[in-house]
């Protein structure tokens, strides 16, 4: 903080350093110059002394000196004539006897940062690269980058960079480690020092002679190098393997970098590292320095992206601390919510309704969210926690309830039942913006279920010229005009008072728009507005997953061990918070190629002779979902939940065993088995498959990871038959695609064991890797040649045969357009 | 690769500013200052930026200890940077305040800039760097014996008789130098503890981190070789021994420490730097030797009147002769509490409501092992409802065992060879802290 009166002490000062009595006695000399810096370090301008202190650099006491340079270099960039004062006394400094003088000397002039001093400094520079003392040569060294950065634009001397290279055999480690870094900056153009077989291999060797931060240093270097063949790779990862277990967590993550960046190609070889890396970093979780605990965790949710499981026998270790701060917090909570299992979720959950109460609202509000993110696989649990803290009736927590109860809703339908029971009442305490609006939006799409719906949003209305927020206004409007499609009797009047309000009173253009746009839509008749108005309850993108896909380690190793992780603010799963749901849907983008060949050309297959066949080949989602009125139709509503889908199957299937392998004629219903050649669909990712049966109306529910065998897929779907006007004709398919890969496995182990035969590394968790590798390469290569089949094995009630055999097409294709696309 | 590194005060005072790079503009500290009075939270994230330049910061001793640098910089080794730092301050200056950082700006710069050179570290050894230091740590108050005014005491196994008081270990290192006679050496066995209680009593998390520290004020010190318990065990395959034995998951130990006899009687051997270091860290998770220091019987109802009350038995497990010291437990209560009045079993409890943290905060200045205290808390909530009885909980525990580890590790000698010429102290000192000692309600 400057003070007030700097001028007064800068002369003051000034007076002191010219006394002769002052500059007599050292000691007082010396606590003159001590009160200039500590007058520097609280931010007042002393450079007007500069000439004085130049005068007290010419003494022999080293603590003097010291505090001299310190001023000499934070101001000489604004003195650089009589900066050439100090030149001399340093360079009579360089050849001072003493090896601790010769290196502050030689510090300080290149610290001076003057470009027209360079001519001056190179000399000692030169002559300290050869010095007997090691640490005139560290100084020295680093010097030559400092003069380089000073004149970016003037070559370095060739000798000197040769120098350099010869001093990386300097018996002294960090002359060693400072070469390394000054050849990176001076041959920053040519993409930094060069790192062949022979130089890696001499600082690999001498890895161990640097302290911590010279290894990091030396680690970091090493990323660049690609060995020449696998052999040598293990042989550096072998060397390696003790670091990366090591203590120091600065050198275990710069270890952890080498390892994913040298073995880039090998992701078996990653994923052991990441295993063997889980000890020392959980170890820095329960680090004493809270910083270095939060940057553990950030870098372990890293880890989680790509292997989920890792550390779910640990959940405990992510158990916040009272007293820690929120941000450590959120991340662990974050952590938690992917480590949920069906072992540990009911002590993870207790332990977050915990947090749910806490003096932090910004802890509580993430806990309750983390809560939501776990309900998407145990709904149950969930919802009966968070109906519970409404009863707290607490702004905060309302609030981050009705939110988090929205973007549930929003994933899984099935839920939608409790939550209209738990919204009544909530709007005394809802407080807030984004709670408020998250309630409307569940008011309007779940209006007919919530029975005080047309109340609340009375109230509101007559409320709504005291209303401040643009966005609750938007929102009212929509979840009024929402709401008047299924209760009409009871909305009419009040859609009409909002609507007035909005068209005539109202001065916000954007407001007014959509109101008027409402007010035609009606105009154009009830139809036409529930066609535009009422779309998706349900996030399409999401069924049920068994585990979360996997993401390849490369996405990620880029930013590890940088301060990436640790700046992004929450993960990216985290978005879908703010607003309605609907305004950040899942836009269809599954590869693009892939939903256009779908759409356009299976799809209008089935409908051919159709007259709405051109409609169909309309690729936005909305469109098919709600408009296809085809003679065979596949729709998603209503909903079946996991729960049902399962009770269903085995009631099903029991009924089939029991009947023999024959038809089934009885209580109506089909079960046929088929099988469909399309191998490679076992090979793309989760997510494409359900995008794709997404796109012809097919829910997936439920899937293994790819890769895996026996590889499963259940799904349903209804097919809608409409012949005429009357009522449709629909039935309820639900189906199963199985991979058992029997015959494949068998050949990829005998691959895998004689890999591991030949395999040069001793670990077995890295060959077990390994193997996993060759039976899955080996799939694919089985698969193109043997061309084992899928089993469909599919269930239909009502019994309709054509239908299901038109659903059977509509797979079939489907199947075999994600199967060309791998291709 | 670091830019600059500053200390702040809590109040944004510049105590300290060195600039290594000369890339940043001087305004950088008053930025920082900005973004972290900016958050309404007294906690800012440790990673900040401003454009393309970042500032990694970690809060010790009530300043802020900030680096800046660029984003592909590695956070563990900038933050373990920072952390050594005012580890190496603390050993230089003897205590880490904003008094102490003020009084010594210059013997900081020294160091700095012998610790960094050009952003890259050099070296933070305390046996490398005590050749360069030369400036003398001003200390704010003489170091005397006498001073027992500190509650924190801890005993000393090697000499029963006499007590070193907590302040003893915390004076400049190189004050030896020319006080001649006092060369010390302390090793501390210090244990952190993570619990979480169940609302039912059931213990469902218990964590130790433990470390053995040694602060060595001796300026040439030989070999050092340290005793644990003959049946010391890591892992849980291997036991040792018949008796109760001393158990840790997970062990580590600082490469100056030399193993050879650590096998084989459980010695560690090392050479001392002068200064603070960390010798050996070890963890155990969930299975506890020894019965959990606290226990605590709560009952919560509300009477009549709309009152909140809350009867707390806290009950103190530690054996008999020892005892707890700064105990408080803070008890969450409903939003809206406006008083509390209490009965507390003894006079040298005392209890407070916190409005803003929403929390009352029970003090226990000593609480001996074996008994049991009591305490009756009434709130007065004015909306009080069934629901709000849930926002009680869950307690959190801080304290200090003096004299005692929570994994029984003890050190079974402390051996100078060859014998110290002169006088020359050594003192062993065990403690336990709570982390974050957490019960349910």
């Amino acid at each position: 903080m400057p003070y007030l009166g700097g001028e007064e002490t800068v002369r003051e000062l000034r007076r002191a350093l010219s006394n002769p009595n002052v500059q007599s006695d050292p000691l007082r000399y010396r606590n003159t110059i001590l009160k200039v810096i500590r007058t520097m370090s609280q931010g007042v301008d002393v450079s007007g002394l500069f000439s004085e202190m130049v005068k007290a650099c010419a003494t022999v006491d080293v603590v003097q000196k010291k505090l001299v340079y310190v001023f000499l270099c934070s101001y000489a960039t604004l003195n650089p004539e009589l900066s050439l004062l100090v030149i001399n006394s340093l360079r009579k400094d360089c050849q001072d006897p003493n090896p601790m003088v010769r290196s502050l000397a030689l510090r300080n002039m290149t610290n001076l940062r003057l470009p027209s001093l360079v001519e001056y400094v190179e000399q000692p520079l030169t002559a300290g690269l050869r010095d007997r003392a090691a640490c005139v040569r560290r100084v020295a060294v680093l010097g030559w980058a400092k003069l380089h950065n000073l004149q970016p634009s003037s070559e370095i001397d060739a000798a000197v960079v040769n120098e350099l290279y010869s001093l990386l055999r300097d018996p002294d480690p960090v002359v060693m480690v400072n070469c390394l870094r000054a050849l990176e900056e001076i041959l920053k153009e040519e993409g930094g020092v060069a790192i062949n077989k022979p130089i890696t291999h001499h600082l690999l060797n001498r890895l161990k002679e640097c302290d911590i931060w010279g290894q990091c240093e030396v680690l970091r270097v090493l990323q660049r190098y690609r060995p020449q063949s696998e052999d040598e790779l293990f042989d550096i990862l072998s060397l390696l393997d003790s670091f990366l277990v090591s203590p120091h967590p600065p050198v275990m993550a710069a270890t952890l970098s080498l390892f994913l960046s040298v073995s880039s190609s090998l992701p078996a070889v990653s994923l052991a590292a990441l295993e063997r890396v889980s000890g020392p970093l959980l170890a820095a979780c329960g680090s004493g320095s809270r910083e270095m605990r939060f940057a553990a965790v950030c870098h372990i949710q890293l880890l989680l992206r790509s292997v989920p499981g890792l550390l779910g026998v640990h959940y405990k270790r992510f158990f916040c601390g009272y007293a820690e701060p929120a941000y450590i917090k959120e991340r662990k909570m974050q952590v938690l919510v992917e480590l949920v299992n069906d072992e540990n979720v009911a002590m993870i959950l207790d332990e977050l309704k915990g947090y749910c109460t806490d003096v932090n609202t910004d802890t509580a509000q993430a806990a309750i969210s983390a809560i939501g993110r776990i309900g998407r696989s145990y709904s149950d649990r969930c919802l009966q926690i968070l109906t519970g803290l409404l009863g707290l009736k607490q702004d905060h927590i309302t609030s981050a309830v009705v939110q988090t109860m929205r973007d549930l809703v929003w994933v899984c339908p099935q839920c939608s039942d409790t939550v209209c029971l738990a919204l009544e009442g909530c709007e005394e305490t809802l407080q807030d913006i984004q709670g408020r609006q998250a309630l409307l939006w569940l008011l309007g799409v779940y209006g007919e279920r919530i029975s005080s719906a047309p109340y609340t949003l009375e109230v509101l209305i007559d409320g709504v010229r005291s209303e401040a927020s643009l966005g609750i206004k938007m929102e009212l409007l929509t979840a009024t005009m929402r709401l008047f499609l299924c209760r009409p009797a009871e909305t009419q009047d009040m859609l009409g008072r909002l609507l007035h309000y909005c068209i005539e009173e109202t001065t916000d253009m954007c407001m007014r728009d959509q109101a008027l746009l409402y007010y035609r839509l009606l105009h154009c008749g009830i139809e036409e507005t529930r066609k535009v108005l009422q779309g998706r309850r349900s996030d399409p993108s999401l069924g049920v997953l068994i585990g979360r896909p996997a993401k390849p380690v490369s996405q990620w190793a880029r930013c590890f061990n940088t301060l990436e992780p640790l700046s992004q603010g929450a993960v990216e799963a985290e978005s879908a918070s703010r607003g309605s749901p609907e305004h950040m849907t899942y836009n269809p983008k599954p590869n693009a190629d892939l939903s256009d060949t779908l759409s356009c050309s299976h799809i209008q297959e089935i409908h051919s002779g159709s007259d709405n066949a051109m409609r169909c080949s309309d690729s936005s989602t909305d469109g098919l979902a709600s408009s296809i009125t085809a003679p065979l139709s596949l729709s998603l509503s209503p909903a079946v939940s996991p729960e049902d889908f399962e009770h269903l199957w085995l009631q099903r299937q029991a009924l089939h065993t029991e009947r023999g392998a024959e038809k089934i004629e009885v209580v109506d219903c089909a079960w046929i088995e088929e099988c469909v050649r399309c191998p490679a669909v076992l090979h793309c990712s989760p997510q494409s498959l359900q995008a794709a049966m997404q796109l012809v109306n097919i829910q997936t529910l439920a899937f293994t990871p790819q890769h895996t065998l026996p590889w499963r897929v259940y799904l349903y779907t209804h097919t809608q038959r409409s012949h005429s006007t009357d009522a449709p004709n629909t039935t309820l398919i639900l189906g199963e695609l199985l991979c058992t890969g029997e015959a494949n496995q068998k050949a990829g182990v005998k691959k895998g064991t004689a890999d591991s035969e030949a395999g040069a590394e001793g670990k077995e968790d890295q060959l077990v890797r390994k193997e996993m590798v060759a039976t899955a390469d080996r799939l694919n290569e089985d698969g193109q040649e043997e061309e084992e089949g899928i089993k469909v094995t599919l269930n239909q009630q009502p019994r309709d045969d054509d239908a299901l055999r038109q659903f059977l097409t509509v797979l079939t294709t489907v199947l075999n357009t994600l199967s060309s696309e791998k291709d | 690769m670091i830019s600059q590194v500053f200390i702040l005060s809590s109040k944004g005072d510049h105590l300290i500013y060195k600039d290594f790079r000369g890339q940043a503009g001087n305004d950088i500290v008053s930025i920082f200052y900005e973004k972290v009075t900016a958050l309404t939270e007294d906690q800012p994230p440790v990673v900040m930026n401003h454009k393309d330049l970042y500032f990694l910061h970690i809060r010790q001793g009530g300043l802020y200890w900030v680096a800046t640098t660029t984003v592909g910089s590695s956070p563990f080794a900038i933050i373990e940077f920072l952390n050594r730092l005012a580890a190496l301050v603390k050993d230089y200056c003897g205590s880490l305040s904003e008094k102490s950082v003020q009084m010594n700006f210059a013997l900081i710069y020294e160091l700095l800039d012998e610790i960094v050179d050009y952003g890259y570290i050099q070296t933070m050894s305390s046996d490398v760097l005590k050749n360069f230091i030369q400036t003398e740590a001003v200390t704010s108050r003489p170091f005397s014996l006498f001073d027992l005014s500190n509650v924190g005491l801890f005993g000393a196994e090697t000499q029963q008789s006499k007590v070193a008081p907590s302040s003893a270990a915390t004076r400049p290192i190189q004050s030896s130098r020319e006080q001649g006679g006092k060369s010390e050496i302390f090793v501390d066995v210090i244990e952190r503890m993570t619990v979480v209680i169940g609302s039912n009593g059931v213990l469902m998390k218990a964590d130790v981190e433990g470390e053995i520290r040694v602060k060595c004020y001796m300026p040439s010190c030989s070999e050092m070789r340290i005793g644990l318990n003959e049946e010391f065990s890591i892992g849980k395959s291997q036991l040792r021994g018949y008796g109760a034995a001393v158990r840790v998951d997970e062990c580590s130990f600082h490469q100056a420490v030399r193993l050879d006899e650590f096998d084989s009687h459980r010695i560690l051997r090392l050479c001392p730097s002068q200064g603070e270091q960390t010798v050996m860290q070890y963890q155990l998770s969930d299975d506890l030797p020894s019965a959990l220091p606290f226990r605590l019987f709560p009952t919560i109802e509300r009477d009549n009147g709309g009152r909140l009350l809350m009867y707390m038995k806290l009950r103190c497990d530690l054996p008999p002769k020892s005892a707890a010291i700064n105990v408080c437990a803070t008890i969450p209560v409903p939003k809206g509490s406006v008083s509390l009045s209490q009965e507390l079993s003894s006079p040298d409890q005392s209890a407070e409501l916190k409005p803003q943290s929403r929390a009352v905060v029970w003090q226990i200045a000593r609480f001996a092992g074996g008994t049991q205290l009591s305490a009756l808390f009434k709130l007065e909530v004015p909306s009080l409802s069934s629901a709000s009885m849930l926002e009680v909980g869950p307690v959190g525990l801080s304290f200090e065992l003096p004299k005692i580890t929570a994994t029984g590790l003890q050190i079974r000698f402390l051996r100078l060879s060859p014998v110290q010429p002169g006088p020359s102290q050594r003192w062993v000192r065990y403690v336990t802290h709570s982390d974050s000692y957490t019960i349910r309600i």
